[in-house]
């Protein structure tokens, strides 16, 4: 995601950074009586044709079957899912939410070039990875029934998009460096006060009637070091535009950055390209300010106490 | 509903239940707290008995729009009895109610009512008032609560107050099996301000991007929900093998 779509988000980013403020203002002055107009996310040019509009053919069960993966991802593709978390829990609203790396504005852009791993990606394989580090799972072989499903969901989301366009909204918003560096201490002020409430003051969500109901955000069942969200600047934009839910774009850039420093300031399991030690992991996966990786955070040299890659997937039989 | 009728006449006579207030206290010795019984007949000194309004399994009251509270999170019902006692939350009933109850009262009857049972499905009595509501009303609550309304800000209700809405933790009371009129009342209530936001202020953003439909379908869905979780549903089949 590094530079295959930086050109895209670097517009998108203007464009969404001035409406949030817009839109904070306009949810703290509404009136009672009337009901206050959308504020928690900026309208994007593009909007995807409502689920009631799924053909009911066999190509619609497809469909169908491709949001229930995204959006009970645990129940629906055990075999590849290694922790708690859904894609749709970093992709909201069932990936059609802008600034919220929707999948309609997705599918348009791919195949791609992407730096993290040195060659041009096709939509598949993107979605490869996403189960390999967010879900901390297992990469389904391409043309297995779980990428076909979540293929034929991305692609009629992005009903009428034109192919190989720059979506308004696609990705999270890039926010701008901060004054000061992204802090660990004051980033945990900002958690306790705005998102202990639902990820739990130990940051491990909160489960009801065995669903989890708030994801986790750092810890074994959380993504691994190798998730696009392990980059504090990715998780900074995520959570400036989305969270706390309901009141995107509620905190200042500053507490944006603090906050996704110290979400990413935790231990959360290993990076599954482990090249043999934290040194070398760090040197060739981690280079970069945006990573805690390999770094000593509040007295814990990160990655060095990881638990292995792949969480539920790891002793399960490998894929027939 | 006679009970009821005496109690909210008598909630209007604060002066009464002032100077009933009065002696208990002025001796300044607790007696031993029995929730039991405070449940059943009220403190003797300006309490009535809980289950007047709340039935007589502390499992609501729909025509009177009063909430279930049997099976709440203790926290949370010790939350409430204090902002209803300081008028964070106002409510004409609560408030002399809340008021008169010690701090020790307040701890007992929480414990106390969030250990009661919540039986799978609500006696007819009390879930009345929801067939009330149209087919379409209830699938645009259905829709409200399980995705919500995102393109108007509104995350769907079963993100936080959980699966079927059946509460989560202390912050996110159960909306299951809740009169309808109990409902509607709450977001009027962050609407108008008379009820504090809650945490993060996030109750009273939310009820504040939901028009009048809104409000009345998520009430009417959310009244003819199951109190209790419905028995795990049955596992669809994973999908990620190759036929
Ligand atoms: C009102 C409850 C609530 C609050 C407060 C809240 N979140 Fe979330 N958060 C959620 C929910 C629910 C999701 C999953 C969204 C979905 O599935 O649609 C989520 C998802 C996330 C994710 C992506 C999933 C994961 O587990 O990594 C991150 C990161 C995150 N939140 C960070 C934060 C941060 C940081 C704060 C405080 C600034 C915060 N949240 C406040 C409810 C909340
Ligand atoms: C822990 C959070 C997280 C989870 C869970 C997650 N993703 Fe992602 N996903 C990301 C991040 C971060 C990006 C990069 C966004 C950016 O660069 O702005 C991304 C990007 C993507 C993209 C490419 C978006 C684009 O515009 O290029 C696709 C497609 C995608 N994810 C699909 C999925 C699928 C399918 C799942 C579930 C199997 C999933 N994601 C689960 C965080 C997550």
């Amino acid at each position: 995601m590094k530079t295959g779509s930086a050109i895209a988000l670097a517009v998108a980013v203007g464009v969404a950074t001035g409406v949030l403020s817009h839109r904070f203002t306009r949810a703290h002055t509404a009136s009672p009586a009337t009901p206050a107009a959308a504020p928690a996310h900026a309208p994007a040019a593009f909007s995807p044709p409502p689920d009631s509009a799924m053909p009911n053919d066999e190509f619609g069960k497809m469909v169908r079957l491709g949001r229930q993966i995204f959006r009970h991802t645990g129940q629906y593709a055990p075999r590849y899912t290694g922790n708690s978390l859904t894609c749709e829990n970093c992709h909201i609203d069932g990936g059609r939410l802008a600034h919220s790396a929707p999948l309609w504005a997705a599918y348009v852009s791919y195949p791609a070039y992407r730096s993290k791993n040195g060659h041009v990606n096709t939509f598949q394989e993107r979605m490869q990875g996403c189960f390999r580090f967010s879900m901390n799972g297992k990469a389904p072989p391409l043309g297995d029934s779980a990428l076909v499903a979540l293929e034929s969901y991305a692609y009629w989301l992005a009903t009428g998009a034109g192919v190989n366009t720059k979506l308004d909204g696609r990705g999270y918003p890039a926010l701008p460096r901060p004054a000061q560096a992204p802090d660990y201490a004051r980033g945990g002020q900002v958690f306790a006060q705005r998102c202990a409430l639902c990820h739990g003051t130990d940051g491990q969500g909160q489960r009801a009637a065995d669903a989890q109901v708030f994801p986790p955000l750092w810890g074994p069942n959380s993504y691994n070091w190798g998730a696009g969200m392990a980059g504090i600047d990715k998780a900074a934009g995520f959570i400036k535009a989305n969270m706390p839910l309901g009141l995107g774009g509620t905190l200042s850039d500053q507490e944006a950055w603090d906050v996704a420093m110290f979400v990413d300031g935790h231990e959360r399991p290993q990076d599954p390209r482990f090249a043999g030690s934290v040194e070398q992991t760090r040197q060739r996966y981690h280079d970069s300010a945006n990573s805690n990786y390999g770094k000593t955070v509040n007295g814990v040299l990160l990655g060095a106490h990881a638990v292995p890659a792949g969480g539920s997937t790891r002793n399960a039989p490998p894929p027939r | 509903m006679q009970l009821v009728r005496r109690w909210l006449r008598m909630a209007t006579a604060p002066a009464l239940v002032a100077c009933v207030a009065m002696p208990a206290r002025a001796q300044g010795r607790p007696a031993p707290v029995n929730a039991a019984t405070i449940v059943q007949q009220g403190n003797g000194h300006g309490a009535p008995a809980c289950i007047a309004c709340h039935g007589p399994q502390l499992l609501g009251n729909a025509a009177g729009g009063f909430p279930r509270i049997a099976g709440q999170n203790a926290d949370y019902i010790q939350a409430q009895l204090a902002a209803l006692a300081n008028g964070t939350r106002k409510n004409a009933v609560m408030l002399p109610v809340a008021s008169s109850l010690s701090a020790a009262e307040r701890q007992a009857l929480a414990a106390y009512i969030s250990a009661l049972p919540v039986p799978a499905a609500l006696p007819t009595s009390v879930d009345s008032g929801v067939s009330a509501a149209s087919a379409a009303a209830l699938s645009h609550g259905e829709r409200l609560a399980t995705r919500g309304d995102w393109p108007r800000g509104l995350p769907g209700c079963d993100q936080c107050h959980g699966p079927g809405g059946i509460g989560v933790g202390a912050a996110f009371p159960p909306l299951a099996g809740q009169p309808a009129l109990y409902i509607t009342n709450q977001l009027a209530a962050w609407q108008q301000k008379t009820r504090a936001g809650g945490p993060l202020d996030l109750m009273a953003a939310i009820a504040n991007r939901m028009t009048p439909a809104d409000v009345a379908a998520a009430a009417a869905y959310y009244a003819a929900q199951p109190p209790r979780p419905a028995p795990h549903a049955a596992r669809a089949t994973p999908a990620g093998s190759r036929p």
